[in-house]
Parts: structure tokens; C-alpha cells; sequence
């Protein structure tokens, strides 16, 4: 069985220019990932009749929302027979799956899926104090986290890093291991934010921002955007890259959508989504040959890898412990860009991106060495998860 | 990001208001299902586990258990100077319903999981937000 039939498949893939306070907006990166995007896969834009996005208009901190999917398809006089956004979907690329399914049952033929940022030039110009000075009072579920000075994704995921550290014994120093192999790889992408290696001593050394997280095992606002398109199969032929089969996807959400209240707080959403995933396919987690994880914190990345199957829960500790388990000349290479942790914040796309440029053989010199033919792509962190299987034989 | 004082105080709502204002007379409230009795958080007008509508707040004890701790030294609120302790602790009457909250009275470095505390009352402006401390031995 594979997603959506088999019928969608992803035909190309850009990135703007990334950076730190470039001083561009996101809807300019947008335009600029979408060009490359388009022109890679081989197409015009006369061809694309779809566009999807993460999250949609929605009210946000400065440079969150880097352009919305009618900010793209009007700049572009693109003639769409569908379009959507949306931020309560499963990850930042549930409404790239939405796009999968609406290219499978006709809705559409090339779908052009984007995520944009410019958190870094926003944020330097004043623009999120401006925008958050308007919310005196926390409302939604900030309401109930806000109030106790819980400001950041810090506070709250590092409660949840904190739990597990206790029930497994996971150490600062194996999430070091995780952060230096990110930061390794990142030496070899020229599109990396930051790319000077890292010691264990200049992790561990570095100022903690919310124990157990250090300012390294977060990643930082970012300037760019990313594009995919995705495209019905029977239109994928002929094209400049062999098309990427989604193998599988997982979207799956079986607890309240609440930073605080899972059962268990030692797994999080991409426990769900991977096991949803797992059930639709007869590849197992032994036959990926590589993974992409999302990384916004360095234990989100230890999730997936658990979530996925790569290690039993309870045991991403040992794992991290030996790098030949994950370093990019390993048995199971991860993030080979760099992750957000090095690479910047492009909130999940990145990640898509990455395994499909690997998939291609098209990643230069951060290119795996050995064959890859299977990637595991997880996005999202707390309640947010999405997951895919992609797959180019 | 923050009032005058330097804190973001909370947005009430119908169903948030007893939790917000139960500490002007001392009183943890806590949204519970008059059919399964369960205890629910944050406040919301049905019982996610029966489906029963027939919810409402109730008193708690106010004891509870940290869950989960992560010591945050990041200066994001002035009224929160680091280093400070923000918690999820779990409630007495039922562990699985926690509360994000900030630990009072506390030396950061002697938190851990387990460890008992108790509600206290900080009154800001219309509400009076639900703290923790340490119960003493
Ligand atoms: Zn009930």
C-alpha cells in the first residue's frame, strides 16, 4: 500500500537565499524558492494549478509568517483549480500531504507547497515587539502557560526533555553528540547558517537558556523559504528528476492538542503520526537508509528517532552514544544539512527538502556516500507531528 | 511582549474564570465532570474522557506533585527575573491533570520529580494566579 495510491509524487525542490537578517521579506524569499522549485522540476508556472502552504495568515510574531499562499499565487498570476493553507494540520507539512491527496483525486496537477520565514530581519527591525505589545493578555492555550512566565517553547519542551532525563537517563552530553553531528554537517552545505565546528566543550559550555536546554540545542530565527512541488504521477514523467514515491505518510493525533497533558510525557505527537505511518506500509524502520528530523530543539530530533522506531523508547540515550548509529558515513546518516539546529530555522519544509535532494544525489558534498533509496522525514515538535516515507528506487 | 508590570497576565474567559479568581479566596478551582468525575484542565465546557457536558469547577486541595521541571534562565518577562523554576505539576486528586505553573519558595537546584508542593495565590491585577511551593516537611 502507498499514500494516496501511489498517484503523488514530489518532481522538485528550491530554497532562497537563507541567512541570518538578510534584510529581505518573506514574501520575497517565497517568490525566490518558488522559481528555483518550479524551474527544478522542470516546469513552468503556467503548470502549476495548485499551492498549499503552513500556517496561512494567521497572528504571529514578527516573520513567522513569511508569505501566505494567496501572497504567492497573486504575486505569480497563477491560474489555481486549488489552493489552501492552514496552520491546525498535522506538522508544517500537513497541508503538503493535503496537496498529495488533491493531486490523487484530480483536484489538481502540479501543486507549488512553500514555508517561509524572515524571523531573523523581522525580529532585528522591532517588529515582534510591535506586533506582541498589541496582546497585553496571553489567550488560547498561551493563557494557562504565559501567566507563569512559560514565554518560550524552551520552557515547554524542556519540561518534557527534563521528564525523560529522569525516567532514562538521557545526558546533556548525548544531546551534544546530536548537536555536534549537526553542526559537522552543516560544514559541508553551503546554505548552512552556521558552520564552524563545535566542540563538546563549546556545547556544554555555552549559555543555558532553560535547563536542559543550552543555547545550542535551539535552533535560531532564519531568514528563507522553501519550496516543493508536488505533482500527479501520471504528469510526473519526462520531467527534469525522477519522480520521489510518498511512500507513506503519518498525520496522526491521538491526544488533546496540549503542551502539558499527554499521558506520556516522555513521547510527544510523533509518536502517533509514525505509528499511524507504520501502519500503511510493509517497509520497516531497519529498511530506511537515511532520516530527516525536526530539530527546532535538540530533543525534538531524539523524539522522531524514537517515534520512527530506530531505537525502543527509552534507549535514544545509548543511540546517540555511538555516532556510527547516525553520523552522515553511518548506518543511518541524520540531517545531513545540518538540521535547524546549524542549517536555520525554515520550520520543518527544510527537512523535506533535504531528503529529497539526498534522494537525487544531488547534495554535493554533504552527499551520503552510500546508496539511498528510503527516507524518513519528521516534522514537528509537541502536539505538532507529520511524518513521510519517501521513496525513489 | 509584556504590561507595564512585565508579565503577560491571562486573557479571561467564561470558562477560565474560576480557575483565574478562585485565589482571591484561596481556592484552587479546577474544571470536573459531574458524570465520570474526572478532573479536566485547562477549563473547557465538556469531559474529553465521557463526553458528558455537565462540567463545571470544583475545589482541589491544591497539593500536587512536579511532574516535569525545566529551570529557565532566559530573562523574557521582568517580573520573572532568572533563574526560576516553570513546573508542570500533576494534582493530588488525580496525577493525570496537570498544571504549567511557577515554582515559589524553591531553591532552583533542589526541584526534582515527585517532589510534593502546594498552591499559592500571587494577586495581580483581576486575578490571582495559581503559583506552587514546596510543602514543608
Ligand atoms: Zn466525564
Amino acid at each position: 500500500m502507498t499514500f494516496v495510491e501511489d498517484r503523488a509524487v514530489i518532481t522538485g525542490v528550491g530554497q532562497s537565499q537563507i541567512g541570518r537578517r538578510i534584510g529581505r521579506t518573506g514574501i520575497d524569499l517565497a517568490l525566490e524558492a518558488a522559481e528555483r522549485a518550479v524551474a527544478h522540476a522542470g516546469l513552468t508556472f503556467d503548470d502549476i494549478d495548485g499551492i498549499a502552504s503552513y500556517p496561512g495568515p494567521v497572528a504571529a510574531e514578527g516573520g513567522f509568517v513569511g508569505a501566505t499562499t494567496h501572497d504567492v499565487r497573486d504575486a505569480f498570476g497563477l491560474r489555481t483549480t486549488w489552493h489552501v493553507s492552514g496552520v491546525e494540520t498535522s506538522g508544517q507539512i500537513g497541508t503538503m500531504l493535503d496537496a498529495a491527496a488533491a493531486v490523487a483525486s484530480g483536484r489538481a496537477t502540479h501543486v507549488l507547497c512553500f514555508r517561509s520565514v524572515w524571523e531573523a530581519t523581522a525580529q532585528a527591525a522591532g517588529r515582534a515587539a510591535a506586533l506582541t505589545g498589541k496582546a497585553v493578555r496571553a489567550s488560547g492555550h498561551s493563557e494557562f502557560r504565559m501567566p507563569f512566565g512559560a514565554a518560550s517553547p524552551a520552557n515547554w519542551i524542556g519540561m518534557y526533555a527534563q521528564r525523560y532525563m529522569h525516567e532514562f537517563g538521557l545526558t546533556r552530553e548525548q544531546l551534544g553528540k546530536l548537536v555536534i553531528n549537526a553542526r559537522h554537517n552543516a560544514g559541508l552545505n553551503p546554505q548552512a547558517i552556521y558552520r564552524d565546528p563545535m566542540t563538546m566543550d563549546d556545547y556544554l559550555n555555552a549559555r543555558m537558556v532553560s535547563w536542559p536546554f543550552g543555547l545550542y540545542d535551539c535552533d535560531v530565527p532564519a531568514d528563507g523559504a522553501t519550496a516543493v512541488i508536488v505533482s500527479r504521477r501520471e504528469a510526473a514523467g519526462g520531467l527534469a528528476n525522477a519522480p520521489i514515491s510518498i511512500e507513506a505518510a503519518g498525520a496522526a493525533l491521538y491526544e488533546r492538542h496540549s503542551w502539558d497533558q499527554r499521558a506520556d510525557l516522555t513521547t510527544m505527537a510523533s509518536h502517533d503520526a509514525a505509528a499511524s505511518m507504520w501502519e500503511t506500509t510493509s517497509f520497516t524502520a531497519g529498511d530506511v537508509d537515511f532520516a530527516t528530523l525536526y530539530d527546532g530543539f535538540s530533543y525534538l530530533c531524539t523524539q522522531w528517532i524514537e517515534a520512527f522506531g530506530f531505537t525502543e523508547h527509552g534507549k535514544v540515550g545509548p543511540f546517540l552514544d555511538d555516532e556510527e548509529n547516525y553520523r552522515l558515513e553511518g548506518r543511518l546518516p541524520i540531517n545531513p544539512h545540518g538540521g535547524q539546529l546549524s542549517a536555520g530555522r525554515l520550520h520543518g519544509y527544510g527537512f523535506v527538502h533535504e531528503a529529497c535532494v539526498q534522494l537525487w544525489r544531488q547534495a554535493g558534498e554533504r552527499q551520503i556516500p552510500k546508496d539511498v533509496e528510503l527516507a524518513a522525514v519528521g516534522v514537528g515538535g509537541g502536539p505538532e507531528a507529520g511524518c513521510m516515507l519517501l521513496h525513489l528506487a | 511582549m509584556a504590561d507595564p508590570e512585565g508579565r503577560m497576565l491571562p486573557e479571561v474567559t467564561a470558562e477560565s474564570r474560576a480557575f483565574w479568581t478562585g485565589g482571591f479566596e484561596q481556592e484552587l478551582r479546577i474544571y470536573r465532570c459531574q458524570a465520570c468525575r474526572s478532573w479536566i484542565h485547562p477549563p473547557v465546557g465538556a469531559c474529553w474522557r465521557c463526553r458528558s457536558r455537565d462540567v463545571g469547577p470544583e475545589v482541589a486541595s491544591g497539593r500536587a506533585k512536579v511532574a516535569a521541571y525545566s529551570i529557565n534562565h532566559h530573562p523574557w518577562f521582568p517580573a520573572f527575573p532568572p533563574p526560576y523554576v516553570v513546573a508542570a505539576v500533576e494534582l493530588d486528586e488525580d496525577p493525570s491533570v496537570r498544571l504549567t505553573t511557577c515554582l515559589v519558595d524553591c531553591d532552583v537546584d533542589q526541584v526534582e520529580v515527585g517532589m510534593a508542593v502546594e498552591v499559592v495565590f500571587d494577586e495581580q491585577d483581576d486575578v490571582a494566579l495559581p503559583l506552587f511551593r514546596p510543602v514543608m516537611a
